[in-house]
């Protein structure tokens, strides 16, 4: 069937269908560049990744961080785990996640019993007001937890230089 | 050669657990920020320090852009022997630097 009417009208509403649909996948090409942001889901995933498949228990890490900070460019952070740091009994490692940063890692510190003390500082970045958490790897395989809530009220990492 | 700072007790008995303080100079980039013209910024930062005492590693830390500038970072160790700490900080664009303290033990 030959209506020129009819098929003007099925092209014209092909080209907005199409204009539409490209600027939807140009959105969101260029969107990840921009609102890169880590989600509770991702430092979920990030735990899990380090933790593997170990019972992941709360308690004897301390978190000791400011609960309200005016710059989120540098926030002093200690955490310190109960342990005895013998040969025996010793904390391998410690992990600090974040929520909502551009990516939920923040620092992993190797240790061992030579350490005497459990305890590591470092001052960190945080892009909004979230909620971090502490992992202490213990020499037997266990893991132990602790969770802090800061509200950040100038974020970082994220904004631009004007 | 970037700035750094390391403080470590001069001297310190045997046995003795001693704090070990390190703070270096570096604009640490994160890499998602955006410039004036809009390009971003490509990531600079310190990715690994590790801590050596008389050559055995005694502490590492794997950082990541949500570390801020100028990274300080503090950890304990027992005094064992008089030696040399050894620091060393390398990261992105072929960053290296190494710093020593020594160590006086009793």
């Amino acid at each position: 069937m030959a209506d020129p009417f009819f098929s003007a009208a099925n092209r014209r509403c092909f080209l907005i269908r199409t204009a539409g649909f490209a600027a939807v996948v140009g959105m969101s090409s260029a969107l990840p560049l921009r609102a890169t942001r880590a989600t509770p889901q991702a430092m979920q995933q990030a735990i899990r990744k380090i933790v593997g498949e170990a019972a992941l228990q709360h308690g004897k890490v301390m978190l000791d961080v400011p609960p309200l900070v005016e710059n989120g460019n540098a926030v002093p952070l200690t955490v310190s785990v109960d342990s005895p740091m013998t040969e025996a009994d010793h904390v391998k490692a410690i992990h600090i996640i974040n929520e909502k940063n551009p990516q939920p890692q923040v620092i992993s510190m190797t240790l061992g019993p030579r350490a005497g003390r459990a305890s590591v500082s470092t001052r960190i970045k945080l892009a909004d007001s979230q909620q971090i958490v502490a992992l202490a790897e213990m020499s037997d395989g266990s893991f132990w937890s602790e969770s802090a809530d800061i509200v950040v009220t100038i974020a970082a990492c994220v904004e631009d230089i004007l | 050669m970037a700035r750094a700072l390391i403080n470590v007790p001069a001297r310190a008995k045997r046995g003795e657990v001693i704090e070990i303080k390190t703070l270096i100079s570096h604009p640490m980039e994160s890499g998602y920020r955006v410039g004036t013209n809009g390009t971003p910024i490509p990531r600079d930062i310190i990715t690994l320090f590790t801590c050596t005492y008389n050559g055995e590693e005694i502490f590492r830390a794997e950082l990541s852009p949500a570390i801020a500038a100028n990274p300080f970072i503090a950890f304990f160790t027992t005094a064992t022997e008089s030696g040399a700490l050894a620091f060393h900080w390398s990261g992105d664009n072929g960053f290296s630097t190494t710093e020593t303290a020594a160590l006086t033990v009793e």
